[in-house]
Order: C-alpha cells, then sequence, then structure tokens
C-alpha cells in the first residue's frame, strides 16, 4: 500500500468511478474519511462518494473477524483445492484486473466480468461484423443527431446529455443544437434536457431488428412488402432513416444492458450493419454506451495481455474463449468449485447464489444473505487508493486519486497477496 | 558481474566491425572495454564461429494502444489458431496477428529483438497504449505520439499562430504522452473524414480549417527539427493504397524541404496507374528520390502472404479498404477530436495481382534504396504481415536464389510488372545488422542501444551461423537483455521487463493554460489528465526504467 500524498479541503478534477463517463471535472470536499461531492456531481457521484468508510472493516472468514494475513492464507487454500476457480465479478481498476489475471493463470482459472452477460451483446458483434463508432467529445462538438436507441441513456450515464449534447458551444459556433430521438423508451418522468425537445418513437424494443432490417431494405432500394416494423408504422422508420441519411454527423447510442432479452446481439448488429451502410455516404457513427463497473476496465486488460476478454478460461494452460460455456450463471450451475468475487466499486454488487464456496473482495460494507468462505474488505480506486479506469468510448484511461486515508487494501494488493499465499 | 562471450563474429555497423572475431565482456549490464587481464570473468559463454549482433531494435510495429485492441477483440479466431501455453516461467497468451501483449515480448525476444516502438499513439489514448506496452515483457519499448488531424493544431494553423506556438503544443504533448517522437497520418485526412471527405490530396485545403496537408507536414517536420527532437518526423503520407499514389509520396519528400523526414511503409505509397490494371509499381521512382534526399529515410511495410490484420489511425483510408476485409468485418472509429482509427482483417494471396505487386514493390523498394542507413526493415506489423515473418523477409534479402523461386509463384501479371527477378543485390548479415540494429538506434537518437560499443545496454544476440537466413533468424542461440540471458535456442528462458525510451523536449509553459482552457470548453477530459507521470510509467512498466534522452540544443 504505497501512500501518496493525499489532498484536503477542496480537490479539483476528480475522476469519477461509479458510470463509464468517468466525469474527471469533479470537486470533492474531503474532511478525513468523509467525502462530499461540491461541483459537478450528478446523483449517482454524490451518493457514491458520500458513503463513509464503515468503522469495522476487518477481513472474516465464516463471519468471523480475522487479520488480513488469516483471510488471505484462508482464500489460498480454498483456491489450492480447486479444480475449477471461477474469478468474476471483476468490478475493478486496471491493476485488479492485471493481478485478477495473473491469478487466472496460476491457478487455471475462469475470468467473467459481473457484466459481461450485456457487454457481449456487443462484443459478439464486434468480433463478427465490427461496426463504425465515435467516442464523447466528437459526440459533444460534432454530432447534430443522437439517436437513442433501446434506452433513456440518463437512468445509466446521468451526465451524458448534460456534457455530450447540451453544449451550445463546440469547436464550430456557439449555437449547436444537437436533435435527439429517443427509439422505443423516453426519459425518466422529471428528466429533461437543457434546450432540446427530444422526439419519441413508440416501438417494441425486442423487435426493433425489424425495424432496422427495414430501414437497410428501404436504403438499398428495394421492395417492401412490410406495412410496419417492431410495432411502427413503416412510414415512421422511412421517416427516421430520411433524418439519419440528412444528418451531418449522426449517433446512434444503445446501453447494451437495457436490451435484454435473448439474442439481443443480433438487434446490435443489425443496427450496426444499417450504421455502415449509412457510411457508405455521410457521416454516421454509433456509441455503445458502456464501462460502468470496470466492465471495460477487466475486458481491455484482458485482451490485451491474452488476446481473450470475458468468459475465458485458463484451465488446460492456454486462453479457452468461450462466451456460453464459461458465463458466471452456468459455471455455478454446474463445474466452478471456487468463486472469488471482486466487486470494489458498488457494495450492492455481491456474489451471485451458490453453494460452493466463496471468497468475496468487496467494497467496504457489503452486507450478504449468506456470509461467504473469506471476505476481504478492499478500497474503492480513486477513493482509497489510485488507479485507472476505462471510460465508456474504450480510448480513454483515467487516472484515479486517492482522496481519503485508508487501511484497506487494494483488489489488486489483495489478490497479490492471495497469489503469494498459494 | 563480469561477463564474456568468446570468439564471436561481431557486426557492429556502429563500429565498422563486419564479422571480425572479437570478445565482448558485460558488466553489471552494460558493455565494457576488455578489462584487466587478472580480473575474474563471472560467467563466460564460448560463442566461436556464432555471428553476433546487439539486440534487434523494430522501429515501427503497431504492438500497443487501442487499435490493437480493437483488433484483438474482433479476431478471436485469430487467438484460437495460436495459442501460447503457460509454462512454469511464461503465462499463457494468444495470437497470430493480433497477438496479446505476453506472445509479443516473448516472440520478439525470441526473434533476438529486444527494443520495439509502437508508430502511432493517440495523445488520449497515450495511457493505454503505454499500458499494454507495460505488458509486454522482456523488450524495451518506446511511442511515437500522433498529430496532425487534432483539431488543437489545426486550430493553432487556422489561426496563423507562429511556429514557436505549435512547437511549445508539439513539446507539451511528447513530455505529457512520454513519447519519443512525432508522428504525422495522413496529415489533416483524419480530421476531414469527420467532415465526410473521403481523400485528401497533398495541396488540398482541408473542408473546415482550410489548411493543407502539405502545411501541416512542414509545421510538423519544423517543429520536432527546432526542438531538437533526434528521431525526424515520422510520416504516413496522404493517399495510402491508392494507385497513383508515388505522386504524393513524391510530393511530401519535396515537402519536408531539407529537414529531416522518414517515410513510414513506403511500400504502400510507391503505386503507379500504369498497365491493363491502372495499378503498377512506381518503387523506382520512390526509391531514386530516396537515394537524391539525404535528409529522408524510410522503412517499408512489407507485404507477405497469409492472413492478417491491418490497423491504422487513418480511418479515411482504411474506410475506402472496408470492402476489401478478409474475413469480412471491420471497424472505423473517430476519436475525441484528437485522430481515429480503422481496423481491417486482410489476407493478401500471392495469387491476387494486387497483393502480388505489393510484395514485389516492397522487395524493389529494400533493393533499390542505396543506403542502408536510410532504410528500415518492417511490415509495419500487423499491416504487411505479422512481425514473426521478419526472418523469411531477411531470407528474401539475403537469398536472390530463394527470392527469384519465390517470384516464380506469384501471379504471373504481377511477376511481368515488377523488376525483382532482375536485381543481383543480396543484403550481407553487416546490411542487415545495419536496417535492424545500428541505423534504427541511430535515427532515434538513442546512444545506448543498436550497437556493442562500451556503455551500450548489453542486448546481445548470437546466433548460428546457417545458410538458410530464415532458419538462421528464427531461433538465435542465445539472447541477452541488460546482460542477462532471457533466451536460449530460440525459447525464453527469462523473464524480465524492459524500459521506456522517452525525449522531454522543453517547452514555454504558457501553452499549458491555453490547453487547460481548450480542453476545459470543448473536450470531455481535463487537459491535465493527458499527461503521465514518471509513476505512472513505472507502475505500467512492472517498475521499468524511464529513459530520458537528451534532445539537442533547440535550433530556435
Amino acid at each position: 500500500m504505497s501512500a501518496p500524498s493525499i489532498p484536503s479541503g477542496d480537490i479539483p478534477d476528480v475522476s469519477c468511478p461509479f458510470c463509464g463517463l468517468v466525469c474527471d471535472d469533479l470537486v470533492v470536499t474531503a474532511t478525513g474519511s468523509q467525502l462530499t461531492v461540491r461541483t459537478n456531481g450528478c446523483g449517482l457521484a454524490v451518493t457514491s462518494f458520500g458513503k463513509g468508510s464503515p468503522a469495522t472493516v476487518s477481513p472474516r472468514i465464516a463471519g468471523r473477524q480475522v487479520e488480513l494475513a488469516a483471510a488471505v492464507a484462508e482464500a489460498a487454500r480454498l483456491l489450492r483445492d480447486a479444480r475449477q476457480p471461477l474469478i468474476a465479478g471483476l468490478a475493478t481498476d486496471v491493476a485488479g484486473a492485471r493481478a485478477a489475471a495473473e491469478l487466472a493463470d496460476r491457478c487455471g482459472g475462469v475470468l467473467d466480468h459481473m457484466n459481461a452477460s450485456a457487454a457481449m451483446r456487443n462484443i459478439l458483434v464486434l468480433q463478427d461484423t465490427g461496426w463504425i463508432t465515435t467516442t464523447y467529445s466528437e459526440v459533444r462538438n460534432r454530432a447534430d443527431l443522437l439517436v437513442a436507441v433501446g434506452t433513456d441513456i440518463i437512468s445509466r450515464f446521468p451526465r451524458f446529455f448534460e456534457r455530450c449534447i447540451a453544449n451550445r458551444e463546440t469547436l464550430f459556433g456557439s449555437d449547436r443544437a444537437c436533435e435527439v430521438i429517443f427509439v422505443g423508451r423516453r426519459l425518466p418522468d422529471g428528466s429533461s434536457i437543457p434546450g432540446v425537445t427530444p422526439r419519441v418513437i413508440d416501438c417494441d424494443v425486442s423487435r426493433l431488428h425489424e425495424a432496422f432490417g427495414v430501414m437497410r431494405a428501404l436504403l438499398a432500394g428495394r421492395k417492401l412488402a412490410a406495412t410496419g416494423a417492431a410495432g411502427a408504422p413503416l412510414a415512421t422508420w422511412r421517416q427516421l432513416l430520411e433524418r439519419m441519411q440528412a444528418a451531418r454527423y449522426g449517433v446512434a447510442a444503445w446501453a447494451a444492458p437495457d436490451l435484454d432479452f435473448p439474442h439481443a446481439e443480433l438487434t446490435v448488429q443489425a443496427l450496426c450493419e444499417l450504421i455502415k451502410d449509412l457510411g457508405k455516404q455521410s457521416r454516421f457513427s454509433g456509441l455503445p454506451l458502456g464501462g460502468s463497473d470496470g466492465d471495460l476496465t477487466a475486458d481491455a486488460v484482458h485482451l490485451w495481455q491474452t488476446g481473450f476478454g470475458s468468459r475465458t478460461s485458463y484451465g488446460s494452460g492456454q486462453p479457452d474463449h468461450d462466451p456460453y460455456h464459461y458465463s458466471t450463471s452456468r459455471l455455478l450451475e454446474r463445474g466452478a468449485d471456487v468463486l472469488v468475487w471482486i466487486s470494489s466499486f458498488n457494495e450492492a454488487r455481491v456474489p451471485p447464489a451458490t453453494t460452493i464456496p466463496v471468497v468475496v473482495l468487496g467494497r467496504a460494507g457489503m452486507s450478504f444473505e449468506r456470509e461467504p468462505a473469506v471476505y476481504i474488505p478492499v478500497g474503492t480506486p480513486g477513493l482509497d487508493h489510485a488507479g485507472h479506469l476505462f471510460r465508456g468510448d474504450r480510448v480513454v484511461a483515467l487516472p484515479l486519486r486517492q482522496l481519503r486515508p485508508s487501511s484497506l487494501p487494494s483488489a489488486a494488493e489483495a489478490i497479490a497477496a492471495i497469489q503469494t499465499a498459494l | 558481474m563480469l561477463l564474456k562471450l568468446t570468439g564471436g563474429r561481431i557486426y557492429d555497423p556502429a563500429h565498422g566491425l563486419d564479422g571480425v572475431v572479437r570478445d565482448l565482456f558485460v558488466q553489471d549490464g552494460r558493455m565494457v572495454d576488455a578489462p584487466e587481464p587478472d580480473q575474474r570473468i563471472d560467467q563466460e559463454h564460448d560463442v566461436t564461429g556464432r555471428v553476433v549482433m546487439a539486440g534487434a531494435i523494430d522501429m515501427h510495429t503497431h504492438i500497443g494502444g487501442g487499435k490493437l485492441n480493437i483488433a484483438r477483440a474482433m479476431l478471436p479466431e485469430d487467438h484460437r489458431a495460436d495459442p501460447v501455453g503457460s509454462t512454469r516461467l511464461t503465462r499463457a497468451s494468444a495470437g497470430h496477428c493480433a497477438p496479446g501483449t505476453l506472445a509479443t515480448g516473448y516472440r520478439y525476444a525470441e526473434m533476438g529483438y529486444t527494443a520495439c516502438f509502437e508508430p502511432a499513439i493517440l495523445p488520449i489514448n497515450a495511457r493505454q497504449a503505454h499500458l499494454e506496452m507495460g505488458d509486454i515483457p522482456i523488450v524495451d519499448k518506446g511511442g511515437y505520439a500522433m498529430l496532425g488531424s487534432d483539431d488543437f493544431l489545426l486550430r493553432l494553423m487556422a489561426a496563423g499562430e507562429d511556429q514557436r506556438r505549435i512547437n511549445d503544443y508539439v513539446a507539451w504533448t511528447l513530455n505529457a504522452t512520454r513519447c519519443i517522437g512525432i508522428k504525422v497520418v495522413n496529415p489533416g485526412g483524419i480530421s476531414a473524414f469527420k467532415f465526410n471527405q473521403r481523400r485528401l490530396d497533398l495541396d488540398e485545403k482541408h473542408p473546415y480549417y482550410g489548411v493543407t496537408p502539405r502545411e501541416i507536414l512542414k509545421v510538423l517536420s519544423r517543429a520536432v527539427y527546432e526542438l531538437g527532437v533526434p528521431f525526424p518526423l515520422h510520416v504516413h503520407s496522404s493517399n495510402l493504397g491508392l494507385p497513383g499514389n508515388f505522386e504524393s509520396t513524391l510530393g511530401t519528400i519535396r515537402a519536408s524541404e531539407g529537414l529531416p523526414i522518414h517515410l513510414t511503409h513506403i511500400q504502400f505509397h510507391s503505386y503507379g496507374t500504369e498497365g491493363d490494371r491502372k495499378f503498377s509499381s512506381a518503387a523506382a521512382r520512390i526509391a531514386e528520390a530516396i537515394n537524391a534526399t539525404p535528409n529522408a529515410t524510410c522503412d517499408v511495410g512489407q507485404v507477405l502472404f497469409g492472413q492478417t490484420v491491418t490497423a491504422s489511425g487513418d480511418n479515411m483510408s482504411q474506410q475506402r479498404n472496408a470492402g476489401f476485409a478478409h474475413p469480412g468485418k471491420y471497424v472505423i472509429m473517430d476519436i475525441e477530436c484528437d485522430a481515429g482509427c480503422g481496423v481491417v482483417p486482410f489476407k493478401y494471396r500471392d495469387q491476387n495481382f494486387v497483393n502480388a505487386l505489393q510484395w514485389a514493390i516492397g522487395l524493389e523498394l529494400f533493393l533499390l534504396v542505396d543506403d542502408p542507413w536510410r532504410i528500415f526493415l518492417t511490415t509495419d506489423h500487423p499491416n504487411g504481415a505479422p512481425f514473426t515473418c521478419y526472418p523469411h523477409l531477411i531470407r528474401l534479402l539475403m537469398d536472390r536464389t530463394f527470392r527469384n523461386e519465390r517470384l516464380g509463384l506469384i501471379h504471373p501479371d504481377a511477376q511481368a510488372m515488377t523488376t525483382v527477378g532482375s536485381i543481383n543485390r543480396e543484403y550481407t548479415l553487416y546490411e542487415i545488422a545495419i536496417l535492424t540494429r545500428a541505423a534504427p538506434a541511430k535515427l532515434l537518437g538513442v546512444p545506448s542501444i543498436g550497437h556493442l560499443g562500451s556503455g551500450a545496454i548489453a542486448d546481445i544476440t548470437v546466433y548460428r551461423d546457417h545458410p538458410d537466413r530464415e532458419r538462421m533468424f528464427t531461433a538465435p542461440e542465445l539472447v541477452f537483455k541488460d546482460g542477462e540471458v532471457v533466451v536460449r535456442d530460440g525459447k525464453v528462458t527469462k523473464v524480465r521487463w524492459g524500459r521506456y525510451h522517452t525525449v522531454q523536449p522543453a517547452y514555454d509553459a504558457a501553452i499549458e493554460q491555453r490547453l487547460t482552457d481548450h480542453f476545459a470548453r470543448y473536450h470531455t477530459v481535463r487537459a491535465d489528465h493527458l499527461r503521465i507521470s514518471d509513476d505512472e510509467m513505472r507502475a505500467f512498466g512492472h517498475g521499468a526504467e524511464v529513459l530520458t534522452h537528451p534532445c539537442r540544443t533547440p535550433a530556435r
């Protein structure tokens, strides 16, 4: 645990690790271990920074308070005896993701992130056909049309519209206006976008692939027998297509967790193929929103080290990636005999119910329905220790600072200790 | 710890040693002069009859950063077909054309390479690039920061700002991103593509900012020169891959106006429009221009046949190439008012006329550029071929009989359109040592690598001499990194972590306030968060040293 100088008072330019936007303009006041967001905090940030360090932060073995070394030794013992360890959750920073990968290699484990079921809806598309995408600052400066597909965006990414859409000033002028169209969702009651009156297309989100197919056919000049798609009339989709074609710099955003129906990857793919078709003539990009709970961080680190992200087994000594067989839910049904659950941002993200022994490296203050075999409270990156987190557009890795004194180990330190004890 | 390598044939062009039999001495990771006769040798390696060179340097290889990770994400089939198993020493990894960083480091070391330079680091993505490179074991690394389509520079230029402000910005970028050089990719073109422009010629005005690629080249090459950065501006020219692009390449060489300029993967920029298919080799014209321009250097970006993936900052060109994707998938991305990227998997086929001629054009360039100090051995990994093909490429250069056999296998119309078969030149071991050691170190301005003289970092590769040069260069007998044996008989025997090489030219700090304001107004990241600290670099690199090399006295 290195001890860099901890700032006090009003701390500017703080990076927030609690959603995939990773806003880096917060002002946070530190009074001892109490953190208060002063400026630029959304509701999620205010709540998440505001949780104090619980007084009791002892590690536990089967509910009994123990020293860290004893908890580490017990976790190592469980892993030594395991035939198929599952290292999941993976809500951590770059250092934690690096440590988890090394541990998986060492003990022949499977790596899987807690958000992988949703993330796979994008990853499968990337593996199969690819996409055209853009990033937050490009949207902020260039987008004149945003189509929000099956998501209200704001529930998951509270400052998205403030930071990327509602700004009047851009690199190219001071009177920017970006049209916003919600498809299949609308803003929650009480929410609004300053200066923007969004349009809403009511439709069945789980059938959106029909709409994108229809729009691709229209774009290709094909004759259509269909009179509607995804529960909306054909004219709706024709108009949307025309608006998308007319955009100077159009963007279609989606959030994979909101496309929660079977084979949603095919819906994402249909949208991405439509965007590619549009891209032959004009500029139109996708914006796959993600990055919360460190999901893109773990994915990035594991990809660059071994060529594979979540749902990869190191049991055979070689990476073996299988999006179906190596999911946490499937392995807990059959196969895994120890679960290591890493969850350092949100104490509500506890391990899924299981009967196998569980080692939790979790944010301090977690409460469990069923006490895990080992619980090691770990620091939150960007509050209790420094670290790095990838933003949702997969490009920017932001530095996180330590904002308060903490005796908690980072997930990376806890994992390294377990590995040393193996 | 004093180490002796006894009886090797030394190929060390930095010191003019061409196969001279000489003992080498290493003390504490550095080359030293022969010690006093009574000094105790702690470890001796008998390398009698072996070919001994400094560790090889790849000065242009895409090994880290966002576009490579996109390529990795896109290609599970590539990784499945080429896994690297974990051993007592090494970890599991995978990938043929877009390998994981672990596989990358092991394989480079196993080929006798000890330093690799990533040529396309977007400043906004620099932290990721260094994180990735930090996870490449064994070899040293460094990178070139990409400028030339970033809105900040284009605004400075459009406003007619003084060259000195541009120099400050370039210097700030090098400092913030911990890079060793500056690269420009399709100058202005990546930005023009965001305005839906699909091609930007050398003297064509940018659709919004009104500046031309030639003007961008001039201010950036001047900035690099005036800041005293040793490594010349690294130029990926306009119109990559287009028939007839040799004209803009010649124009780019002239645009340097006597300042140092490096033209990268020049094979992709040496195309004419002759013949029935309106696609021909202009390699002779380009080689002639390079030969006549002493301030110009180039690397080739050789194409070799097989499956690979092309990953480039030049998304304007990659959008054009997307229809050739094999397998049929691609990614195009605009990035943060900074640059962009495009990833297109590609299979080069010897029976495809264009691919076959690309292969021949690369070889023509190697064989027609006279001065081995001004041409570098690259495949633009992975764009022309994966770096693991280097031994094959070396054999093509060193063995005319082998080369002509291979020539006989390519598309017959391409055979008829190339002069490769009539060129007798064969590279010597000494010349290979120039291309892959002495010359890149000299160009990079890193005095401690690429040679075996006293004071050099003791990165040494020992080969068994074998007439089959591919076999010889595939699996060196010994590789030393910092004086320690890391590879024996082409297999890793020790894993350690290499250092980063950087430069940090001085600048007027007034530019920082302008950047702070600019980023706060227009971007979604604070300017200060682009800056990577030395502490971060060491943590990224598993405790690796960050070596900052001196700049020349600024010329301004």
